[in-house]
């Protein structure tokens, strides 16, 4: 098999990579970090939650990171002034459009978006909340949806497709209406698509998918299984 | 035309208080009232969560006991769980529930009140704290604060370093006790009861000054509410309800806590958002009980500690009947401290304490729950309704500070009348209306802690005049 090489720069250091590849993950190999939400390894990227945005030599438009191939001469920029500025805005409404109380969630100091709001730096919020009124589904027997802390990253949405193959999961709505359903909006504890392997739930950033009898803090997501499965799918596609 | 004087409060995150206090054209006291305008929506906003979030949830209603409302909340959720905790669990909680305990009264007696007690209720309002006793009774103010900080550390230690621990759980406590752990906690207790005696000794030699202030804070015959063991002795994690009256009469023994409803009924007023419960066999508002420290040692035949016991005989001289002066919360909360690290001790010296089965676990089973306890400032209910996914479709909370409404209410009236005089505002005299709210040490004043004061605005009020105005705090 044949794989072309090309040679990019990304934040002014000159490196290779293999053609095919995407900007977050030539960064990543080069120990470069990108930060990330919808954006899981083992899943497709779709580019929705736009943290990962880069500035590239003689585009106008910032650029999502997961999303853009690697091309020869490429010249790449993922940290400037105003990177971090969109980036801190696009969390900021991440916060404010559902209802976060970190303090009282079971995945309180193991949540992949409060992780990200303490690494870039958000001591406080300029959006105004919106405070919706969202539903809690715990139809399920063994998993609880909770719609308020559901970034809409569609992980589970993926997950669910591409690795167990059910497609319990599709999302709904549009705009600020979005939301994520099982079963063409059944409850979840009646779907009948949903084989209830729980892969959903752990891929899951947020505390918006979880196990039931877990109290506040406890819920921590076990993903070492979706590198493997995605490996043995690929092999077999 | 009537005088009316407002105290009234200075901007507040949580609760929001005033005191009004009416005058009649001789400018005689004819009636006091304390409202309260407290954050109500609480109820409204658990519902559609999940039930197992409660402990948690319900733990931020108060930031200065939320220890309290997580082990009343995690009760009601074993409830709905229908489980029986592990043995181990329960006495866990009982330790960490009785810190709490420790914590809540060193702060009260010593932050709060002992600047009152040893400077006096007319010494200036500025040195009139903890700072100013610090100054001048440095021993006072270190004990205090020695064992506050005892009661903080075991919570800390037992259920992590945040405000909001979230170590109790339903089903019983999320991490069993390390031997390291109990060694330690059983080193610290010997100086700690010490400093306790030492503090109920200084506290009865301080009497004879306070005679008035005994005879008027809140001096009158109520019926007081409190848990006992089966035994009939002083409890504040578990146990039975029990009513006596004014002469330590049993009005009723062994109310159930599911049933609390056929003893307790609650009338909202419309100047505050405080509910005012009563009992309900006698109606409102004769059926005014107490709660707290006080109303516990009125209620149980023991302690079931040697030192509390011997305590308690002392302070049972005081009447032949319940003690009825708002003024001796004090006196029972410094018996209350020494009971705390006794049976902190006794119940770390258990063979079992150290067993790893802390947590039952269980999907809901039952559709409603009800969790009493004792909280540092008297009976704590968290009742809840659930829906078949386990989510609350309803809650009630009853909390201490509303138990005793209208006894506060019928207290500052009394010390009005005693001290209030004439269209001008005393500092003594306001000082001890105060007071008499801190006796009962309602969550109100938490925030104030530090300096030891309630923040207030004071109006004196002819009509709709308003004659004179003071800031509090
Ligand atoms: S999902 Fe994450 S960010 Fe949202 S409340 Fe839970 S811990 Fe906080
Ligand atoms: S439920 Fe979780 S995984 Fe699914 S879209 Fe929402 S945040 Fe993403």
């Amino acid at each position: 098999m044949n794989v072309r090489i090309v040679t990019l720069s990304i934040d002014g250091r000159d490196v290779g990579a293999r053609e095919g590849q995407t900007i977050l993950e030539v960064a990543g190999e080069n120990g470069i970090e990108i930060p990330t939400m919808c954006n899981l390894t083992g899943l497709k990227p779709i580019g929705a939650c736009r943290l990962c945005v880069v500035e590239v030599a003689g585009s106008r438009k910032l650029l999502s990171a997961c999303t853009t191939g690697v091309t020869e001469g490429m010249q790449v920029t993922t940290d400037s002034e105003r990177l971090r500025n969109y980036r801190r805005t696009i969390l900021e409404f991440l916060f404010t459009e559902g209802n976060h109380t970190c303090a009282v969630c079971v995945s309180n100091g193991k949540c992949e978006l409060q992780e990200l709001a303490r690494k870039l730096g958000m001591n406080h919020v300029d959006v105004p909340y919106r405070y919706p009124r969202r539903d809690v589904d715990a139809t399920h027997p063994r998993f609880v949806l909770d719609h308020n802390r559901c970034i809409l990253c569609t992980r589970c949405v993926r997950v669910c497709d591409e690795i167990e193959g059910a497609h319990t999961w599709d999302v709904m709505g549009r705009g600020i209406d979005s939301k994520v359903i099982t079963d063409l909006h059944q409850p979840w504890g009646s779907s009948t698509s949903c084989t209830s392997c729980g892969k959903c739930v752990h891929v899951c950033p947020t505390g918006a998918l979880f196990e039931k009898g877990h109290s506040v803090a406890e819920m921590a997501k076990r993903r070492q299984f979706l590198p493997y499965l995605s490996t043995m799918r690929g092999a077999k596609e | 035309m009537a005088n009316t004087i407002t105290i009234d409060p200075v901007t507040r995150i949580e609760g929001h208080s005033k005191i009004t206090i009416y005058m009649d054209d001789q400018g005689a006291v004819t009636d006091a009232r304390f409202h309260v305008t407290q954050f109500r929506g609480f109820e409204k906003f658990c519902e559609g969560r999940p039930f197992y979030e409660m402990p948690a949830l319900t733990a931020r209603t108060c930031g200065i006991c939320p220890v309290s409302h997580l082990v009343a909340s995690a009760k009601a959720c074993d409830e709905l769980m229908a489980v029986r905790i592990p043995e181990t669990a329960v006495k866990l909680r009982k330790i960490i529930n009785l810190s709490q305990l420790i914590q809540s009264h060193a702060l009260s007696f010593f932050h709060l009140s002992s600047p009152d007690l040893l400077l006096g209720m007319d010494a200036d309002p500025n040195s009139r704290n903890i700072l100013g006793l610090l100054k001048s009774h440095p021993e006072a103010a270190r004990d205090g604060i020695a064992l506050r900080k005892f009661g903080q550390s075991v919570i800390e230690r037992l259920a992590g370093k945040r405000i909001h621990p979230a170590w109790v759980v339903p089903g019983g406590v999320s991490r069993p006790l390390t031997a390291e752990l109990r060694d330690e906690i059983l080193e610290e207790i010997p100086p700690m009861l010490e400093i306790a005696q030492r503090s109920l000794e200084t506290f009865q030699g301080l009497y004879e000054g306070f005679e008035r202030e005994i005879e008027t804070f809140a001096n009158f015959p109520s019926l007081f509410m409190g848990l006992v063991t089966d035994n009939d002795n002083l409890e504040h994690y578990d146990g039975k309800l029990r009513v006596v009256d004014a002469n330590r009469n049993i009005v009723h023994a062994g109310i159930h806590p599911a049933s609390y409803q056929e003893f307790i009924a609650e009338a909202v007023e419309p100047d505050s958002y405080l509910k005012s419960p009563y009992y309900r066999k006698i109606g409102y508002p004769d059926g005014l009980y107490r709660v707290g420290p006080l109303a516990r040692l009125n209620v149980c035949e023991r302690c079931g500690t040697p030192l509390a016991d011997e305590a308690l005989r002392t302070f049972r001289r005081l009447s032949p009947g319940a003690v009825l002066s708002s003024f001796h919360y004090h006196y029972a909360r410094l018996i209350e401290i020494i009971y705390g690290l006794e049976k902190t001790r006794d119940l770390l010296r258990e063979p079992d304490i150290l067993d790893a089965h802390v947590r039952a676990h269980a999907e809901p089973n039952r559709f409603e729950g009800v969790g009493m306890s004792e909280a540092p400032r008297g009976m704590l209910l968290h009742h809840y309704r659930i829906d078949e996914q386990g989510l609350i479709s309803w809650s009630n909370l009853i909390i201490a500070t509303g138990h005793n409404n209208l006894a506060m209410n019928r207290g500052i009236t009394q010390a009005a009348k005693a001290f209030v005089k004439g269209d001008k505002l005393e500092e003594g005299a306001l000082n001890r209306v105060e007071a008499v709210i801190r006796c009962y040490d309602p969550c109100l004043s938490c925030s104030t802690h530090a300096i030891g004061q309630m923040p207030l605005l004071i109006e004196l009020r002819n009509g709709n005049n308003v004659l004179d105005r003071k800031h509090r705090g």
